[in-house]
C-alpha cells in the first residue's frame, strides 16, 4: 500500500514545475539551425580568405588589392558580371553531377568526363547528314538528347560498377574521366577532325544556325537559364518526391534502406546517371553556345571545379546557385589578377585548395557548437 | 634486331621506369590503408614532389638533395591530411580530392618558373654493360630509385609480418575498438601512417622530374598517383604485390611509346589511356560484391 504524504505531494508538484521550465518551446531553434547552416560554411570561407592573404602577404603582395580586383573582375560592371554568369552556367550542371550522387552517399568526381563526351556527341550529331537542313531547335535538341545520353551512360556505369560490382565510385569515374579525354583526343585529332582546322584540331563546326543565341538584352547564353532550371528541379526531386527520400534514406543508412526494401542498386545507377546527364549538358552547352565545334578547350576543368562547389554548397541544390557564381566569378577574374598583380594563373587553384580545406573542415562543427543545439523541446 | 624484340626491349624499359612512381605512391598508400585510412591527396603529394624535387636539384644542383625536399614536401601534404582527417565527421575521401587540388595548385603556382630550365638529374645505374645493343642498354640503365622502391616494399611487407610496429598499424586498420580496448592511440598511428605514405608519394613524384620522364611541366602527372591508389585494391594490400602490379601497370603504361619505336603512332591516344583502362578491368576482376576481399582493412571506407 503506498501512502502519499504532503511531503511527497510537494517534491513532485516541485518535479513538474522544473519539468515544465525544461520543456519550454524552444522558438528560436529554427532560426538557429539556419544560422548554422548559413553561418559555418561562412566563417569557413573568411578563414580560407584570410589564410590566402596570408600566402600573399607571404609574397610580398597586397591581399586588398588581390580582393578589390576580383571584385572588379567577377563582379564589379556588367559586362565583367555577365562574363561570370557566362562561366557559372556549366559549373552549375557539374555541380549537380556531384551533388546528386552524393545524397546518396557517394563521392563521384570524374564529370569532367561527361563534359568533353557528351560536348563530342553534340559534335559529332550536328553535322549528321540525316539533320542538315532540318530546323536549328531539331538540330539542337537532337545535340542535347546526344549529349545527355553520353554523359548519363559514363557516369551511369560508374555507378552501375559501384551498385553491381562493388567498385569505388571515386576511383572508377576519376579513371573513366581519363579514359574519356584519351577517347576525345583520339576523335577529335582522328576520325571526326575537320580538315580545316589546322593549328587547333577540332570537328567540323555545327553550323552558326544551329548556335544557340543569348538571352535578350544580354551577352549571356541561355546555358544559364537551363543550370538555373536544372538546380530548381533536382532540388525538388531530392526534397519533395519519394524518389528523392529514398535516395536520402539509402545515403543515411544503407542497411536501413536494404531493409525497407528499397532498389538501391538502382537508385545508385539512376542518381549517378542523373548527375551524368547534367554534366552531359554543360559538354552541350559549352558546344552549342560557345565553342561550336568539339576541340581541346572542352577540357576547361568545368568538371572539376563542379566537385568544390558541390562540396561548398553541402550537395544542396539551391546552394549551388550562389556558390557557382562565387566560383565562377573568382575564374573570370583570373586573367585580370593575373595581369595586374603578376601572379601565375595557377593562383586560382590555390584559393581553391584553401576554399576546399577550409570548408570540409568546417565539417566537424555542425551539431557540436553549443548556441546552435536544441534547448528543450522544439 | 626483329621489331618484336624491340618492341619487347622498350616495354620492359618502359616498364621499369614508369613503374617507379607507381611502386612508391602504392606503397605509401597502402602503408596509409592498413591504418584504415584513405588518402586521394597522394596525387597532390606525387605532383607536389615533382615540382620540388626539380626546382631544388635546379637551384642546389644536387639531385638527391631535390629526393629528400619532395619527400618533406609529401609529408606536409600528409600532415594535414591526417590531422584534418583526425577530426569527427570529416570525409577522408572528400578531404583528399582537396588536398589534391591543394597540392597541385601549389605545385603550378610555385613550379612555373622552373618549366623552362634544365636540372641536374638522378644518375642511373648501367645494368646493360654487358650488351652490344645499344637499345639494350639505354633500356637497363635503371634509376636507384626503383631499387630503393622495391626494398621499401620488402622492408614493409617484413614489418607487417613480423614487427610490434606493424601490428599495431594492422589492428588500427582492422578494428578501431579492439585498437581502442588496447590502449593504443588511434589518431596518433594513423596519422604517422598517413604522412609516412605521403612523403613516399613525394619521392615518387621526384622520380617523374628527375629520372623518367625528367622534366618539370603541369601534365606531368595526369592521375598516376590516383591509378597508384586503386593500385593497391588490385595488390590486396600487400606490399609484396605492389611490387607486380606496379610493373604491370608500368608495361600498361609504356605500350603506347613501345609500339611507336617500331613506327605504330595510329591510336596514340587510346594507349594513352590502356593504364586506366587496365585498372578498371582489374577492379572489376578482383573484387567481388558484397564479400570483403582478402586482405582488406575493416575500417576501410573505400568499400563499405
Amino acid at each position: 500500500m503506498v501512502v502519499f504524504s504532503a511531503a511527497a505531494d510537494r517534491d513532485a508538484e516541485a518535479y513538474l514545475r522544473s519539468g515544465a521550465a525544461e520543456t519550454a518551446v524552444d522558438t528560436s531553434y529554427p532560426v538557429r539551425r539556419v544560422l548554422e547552416a548559413l553561418l559555418v560554411p561562412l566563417v569557413a570561407l573568411v578563414l580560407a580568405a584570410g589564410a590566402f592573404s596570408l600566402f600573399l602577404l607571404f609574397l610580398g603582395k597586397a591581399p586588398a588589392d588581390f580582393f578589390a580586383l576580383v571584385w572588379r573582375g567577377a563582379f564589379g560592371s556588367w559586362f565583367s558580371f555577365q562574363n561570370t554568369l557566362q562561366r557559372a552556367a556549366p559549373l552549375l550542371l557539374t555541380a549537380l553531377c556531384v551533388a546528386i550522387p552524393a545524397h546518396l552517399g557517394l563521392v563521384v568526381i570524374g564529370g569532367e568526363g561527361a563534359v568533353v563526351l557528351a560536348g563530342l556527341a553534340a559534335a559529332a550529331v550536328a553535322p549528321a547528314p540525316l539533320l542538315v537542313g532540318l530546323p536549328p531547335l531539331i538540330v539542337q535538341l537532337s545535340m542535347g538528347l546526344a549529349g545527355i545520353i553520353a554523359g548519363g551512360a559514363w557516369i551511369g556505369f560508374a555507378g552501375w560498377l559501384r551498385a553491381r560490382r562493388g567498385i569505388n565510385e571515386t576511383i572508377s569515374s576519376l579513371l573513366l574521366a581519363y579514359v574519356a579525354l584519351a577517347v576525345f583526343n583520339h576523335i577529335v585529332e582522328g576520325p571526326l577532325r575537320d580538315p580545316l582546322s589546322l593549328n587547333k584540331p577540332s570537328t567540323a563546326p555545327i553550323g552558326d544556325v544551329n548556335m544557340l543565341g543569348t538571352l535578350p538584352g544580354t551577352d549571356v547564353h541561355p546555358g544559364l537559364t537551363f543550370g538555373i532550371i536544372a538546380c530548381i528541379a533536382f532540388w525538388v526531386l531530392i526534397h519533395r518526391t519519394s524518389f528523392g527520400f529514398a535516395c536520402r534514406v539509402t545515403g543515411g543508412n544503407i542497411r536501413a534502406a536494404q531493409l525497407q526494401g528499397l532498389p538501391v542498386a538502382r537508385l545508385i545507377v539512376i542518381a549517378c546517371a542523373l548527375g551524368g546527364a547534367c554534366a552531359g549538358l554543360a559538354g552541350v552547352i559549352e558546344v552549342a553556345a560557345v565553342h561550336g565545334n568539339a576541340n581541346a578547350s572542352l577540357a576547361a576543368g568545368y568538371g572539376y571545379a563542379g566537385i568544390l562547389i558541390a562540396f561548398l554548397a553541402r550537395h544542396n541544390p539551391l546552394a549551388i546557385m550562389p556558390m557557382a557564381l562565387l566560383v565562377g566569378g573568382i575564374t573570370a577574374s583570373g586573367g585580370l589578377v593575373q595581369r595586374r598583380l603578376n601572379v601565375p594563373d595557377a593562383t586560382v587553384l590555390v584559393l581553391q585548395g584553401m576554399i576546399f580545406l577550409s570548408i570540409l573542415t568546417s565539417e566537424t562543427f555542425y551539431g557540436r557548437l553549443r548556441w546552435f543545439q536544441p534547448r528543450g523541446t522544439v | 634486331m626483329t621489331e618484336l624484340g624491340t618492341v619487347a626491349v622498350a616495354l620492359l624499359a618502359g616498364s621499369l621506369r614508369v613503374s617507379t612512381p607507381f611502386l612508391f605512391v602504392s606503397i605509401g598508400e597502402c602503408l596509409t590503408e592498413k591504418a584504415g585510412r584513405i588518402n586521394l591527396g597522394n596525387e597532390g603529394a606525387l605532383v607536389l614532389g615533382a615540382m620540388i624535387a626539380y626546382a631544388t636539384s635546379y637551384e642546389t644542383g644536387s639531385p638527391w638533395l631535390g629526393v629528400v625536399a619532395a619527400m618533406l614536401g609529401g609529408t606536409a601534404l600528409g600532415t594535414i591530411h591526417g590531422m584534418v582527417c583526425g577530426l569527427a565527421r570529416v570525409n577522408d575521401i572528400a578531404m583528399g580530392i582537396a588536398i589534391m587540388l591543394g597540392g597541385t595548385g601549389i605545385a603550378f603556382f610555385f613550379g612555373k618558373p622552373y618549366v623552362q630550365p634544365s636540372a641536374p638529374l638522378l644518375p642511373t645505374i648501367p645494368l646493360g654493360f654487358w650488351s652490344d645493343a645499344s637499345q639494350v642498354r639505354s633500356a637497363l640503365d635503371v634509376s636507384p630509385l626503383f631499387f630503393l622502391g622495391i626494398v621499401l616494399a620488402l622492408a614493409l611487407a617484413w614489418i607487417f609480418r613480423n614487427t610490434r610496429a606493424g601490428l599495431k598499424v594492422r589492428i588500427v586498420g582492422d578494428n578501431a575498438d579492439a585498437a581502442k580496448a588496447m590502449g593504443l592511440p588511434i589518431e596518433r598511428i594513423r596519422l604517422l601512417t598517413t604522412v609516412i605514405g605521403s612523403g613516399l608519394a613525394g619521392i615518387g613524384g621526384a622520380f617523374l622530374s628527375l629520372c623518367y620522364p625528367a622534366s618539370w611541366n603541369e601534365g606531368l602527372s595526369s592521375g598516376q598517383g590516383l591509378v597508384a591508389v586503386a593500385l593497391v585494391v588490385f595488390a590486396r594490400w600487400n606490399p609484396l604485390n605492389c611490387i607486380y602490379a606496379a610493373l604491370l601497370f608500368g608495361a600498361a603504361g609504356a605500350l603506347g611509346p613501345s609500339l611507336q619505336t617500331i613506327g605504330i603512332s595510329k591510336g596514340y591516344y587510346l594507349f594513352y589511356a590502356a593504364p586506366y583502362v587496365l585498372t578498371l578491368v582489374m577492379m572489376i576482376l578482383t573484387v567481388t560484391p558484397g564479400r570483403s576481399l582478402h586482405g582488406m582493412p575493416g575500417e576501410l571506407s573505400l568499400m563499405r
